[in-house]
């Protein structure tokens, strides 16, 4: 499972058609919505819209694109809670960006590559998230590694598995 | 400077877009949580996901529908969903009555005393979940065109869920009460102590404000106060499950709610409430001193004497003990004492008159043997003990059994044979 830095030349740009660009991003935020009904369990620990972030800003390897499909993804999913907007947008803006970034430097295609990038990725979000949600909501929240570490786990397994699934939308530029 | 943003192009727009979410961020906390300030923009995010998760519910129940009402056991599913909506009501209505049960007493004390009961109720499925782990919400298929409003009180049989935070034309949200952000008036039932429910980070469900120096057992149930003016005084709201010292002088108390939070399938929007006086049975008059009484603390009774005077009634014990100071007097002063019932009633009365020719160890006799006699009936010993104070020698009021009994003035309907 090794991270190689590849060059520039090396590494692929993918697009996405735009049924799969709006809809894939929809079906995350929608199962996000409906699984805790029949699992409850579910929303705690896994973030679908999170992974389909992260895989998306990796295909396309551009900090822009990755952090403006970070930022509409994570404010689609503030507007179904009910704190105030931008918390998940800020926090997602941020790791599209990071994801982007490092796909651009990384070749992350490989299974061992991406269940590390996405437990890492999974901790930042939860950092920035912890940290505007405390700093500028006021929320009462409590940092726990133990928490943070087995959620960024059954994301990262969840996002291997995911991952491999939207791979086949992927187009070569 | 051109060059500069041209090079750290990428990081200039990041910092940006950042920038701007942080701004449009700190507007809505400024402006406040408002419930009703809803924003159009949520509308379109709500109205686009929850047609979806609607028309899941709607095949979801349909298939299971169509599998129990006609492959399976047709017709016992309907009949059951009109039971369990029956035993609802019902349980609604047990704990109605039963609270009120438990406050008739305190009722009977407070004049105009209001109480809230639920008029009308809307059922409503869950439909989906706010889909984050902080935040403890659920959408419901009913909105402000079902007669939904913010700050409506969600409840199921089992005890109470939340309350509405917003409503959308067909949908609404719910904020449970295991939210951070959400807060219910609640006391115990066996002690009437007063707190706030309040929900935690990782969903548990805590009960705030109780002083350190009160004693909370596991196990006592929790009961909606109606301090909200959210949830109806009285409603389930769960069972004490762990007790220990907190923050400051207060007490850090678990609580388990009573409606099974993670598996909400139906729900019922409190839509209409109703406040009016509560029915006060009519055992008689009640004085001020006997109010001021069931406040104060008092001595216990003295165990009850055998034989005959155990089995007194209030107003004989007091004819009993009137008889006495007649008997070893020299005879009665007053109009009333002489005329044999109504004097008891002189001397329940207290006037001091009447007991003005007895010597205070006769009186001490009276006083004990209408303690002993009339202790079956709280106006016997009353009455009785009334009448003391005018000759006895004086003692502190909070030294003396039932205090504020003995320094009654005169009880008019506790004995039989008052006239009044």
């Amino acid at each position: 499972m090794p991270i190689t830095y590849t060059s520039g030349e090396q590494i692929e740009v993918y697009r996405f058609s735009m049924p799969v660009t709006v809809g894939v991003p929809f079906l995350a935020l929608f199962l996000q919505s409906f699984v805790p009904r029949i699992f409850p369990g579910f929303a705690i620990y896994f973030d679908l819209p999170l992974l389909v972030t992260i895989f998306f800003a990796m295909a396309r390897r551009n900090p822009i694109s990755g952090l403006f499909t970070g930022a509409a993804i994570g404010l689609a999913q503030d507007m179904l809670g009910p704190y105030p907007i931008g918390i998940y947008g800020i926090a997602k803006t941020v790791v599209g960006y990071l994801a982007s970034s490092l796909g651009a430097k990384l070749d992350v295609e490989n299974a061992g590559a991406r269940f590390l990038v996405t437990l890492g990725f999974y901790l930042v979000h939860a950092a920035v998230y912890f940290t505007v949600a405390r700093g500028m909501v006021n929320l009462t929240l409590h940092w726990s590694w133990k928490y943070g570490i087995l959620a960024g786990l059954a994301n990262a397994v969840l996002g291997v598995g995911l991952y491999f699934v939207l791979d086949k939308f992927k187009q070569r530029t | 400077m051109e060059s500069v943003l041209g090079r750290y192009r990428n990081l200039t727009i990041l910092v940006g877009v950042l920038f701007l979410q942080a701004l449009g961020l700190a507007v809505q906390v400024k402006r406040g949580a408002e419930a009703g300030n809803t924003r159009l923009i949520r509308i379109w995010a709500v109205d686009t996901i929850t047609p979806f998760e609607r028309a899941l519910v709607w095949a979801q129940n349909g298939t299971g529908d169509l599998w129990h009402s006609y492959f399976f056991l047709r017709g016992v599913r309907a009949e059951n969903r009109q039971l369990k909506e029956q035993i609802e009501r019902m349980r609604l209505e047990q704990v109605r009555l039963s609270e009120d049960a438990e406050q008739a007493h305190r009722l009977q004390q407070l004049l105009a005393f209001k109480e809230q009961v639920i008029v009308k109720t809307v059922p409503a499925q869950v439909i989906g979940s706010s889909g984050t782990d902080l935040s403890r919400s659920i959408y419901i298929d009913k909105g402000s065109n079902g007669g939904i409003k913010p700050d409506m009180a969600v409840i199921t049989a089992g005890g109470i869920v939340g309350k509405v935070w917003v409503a959308y034309p067909s949908t609404s949200l719910v904020l449970l009460i295991n939210d951070q952000t959400s807060g219910v008036g609640v006391m115990l039932e066996k002690s009437r102590l007063q707190g706030v429910l309040k929900g935690t980070p990782d969903g548990a469900v805590n009960l705030e404000r109780v002083m350190s120096d009160e004693k909370v057992e596991p196990g006592e149930a929790v009961l909606s106060s109606g301090g909200d003016q959210i949830f109806p005084k009285g409603m389930p709201v769960g069972t004490v499950t762990k007790v220990g010292p907190g923050r400051e002088m207060f007490l850090k108390i678990e609580v388990k709610p009573a409606a099974d939070l993670s598996r909400l399938e139906e729900v019922l929007v409190v839509t209409e409430k109703q406040e009016r006086n509560a029915v006060v049975q009519s055992t008689g008059r009640v004085r001020a001193a006997d109010i001021l009484a069931a406040r104060l603390p008092s001595v216990p009774d003295k165990p009850a004497a055998p034989a005959p005077a155990a089995g007194t009634t209030a107003g004989e014990a007091t004819a009993t003990a009137a008889g006495q100071v007649a008997k070893v007097g020299t005879k009665p002063q007053t109009p009333g004492a002489s005329s044999g019932g109504p004097g008891s009633t002189s001397a329940a009365r207290g006037v001091p008159g009447a007991g003005q020719p007895a010597t205070g160890e006769v009186l001490k006799k009276v006083v004990q043997k209408t303690a002993s006699g009339g202790s079956a009936a709280n106006g016997g010993s009353g009455n009785a003990a009334g009448s003391t104070p005018a000759s006895l020698p004086a003692k502190p009021a909070a030294a003396r059994p039932k205090p504020a009994t003995a320094d009654s003035t005169p009880q008019p309907a506790a004995s039989a044979d008052n006239p009044h």
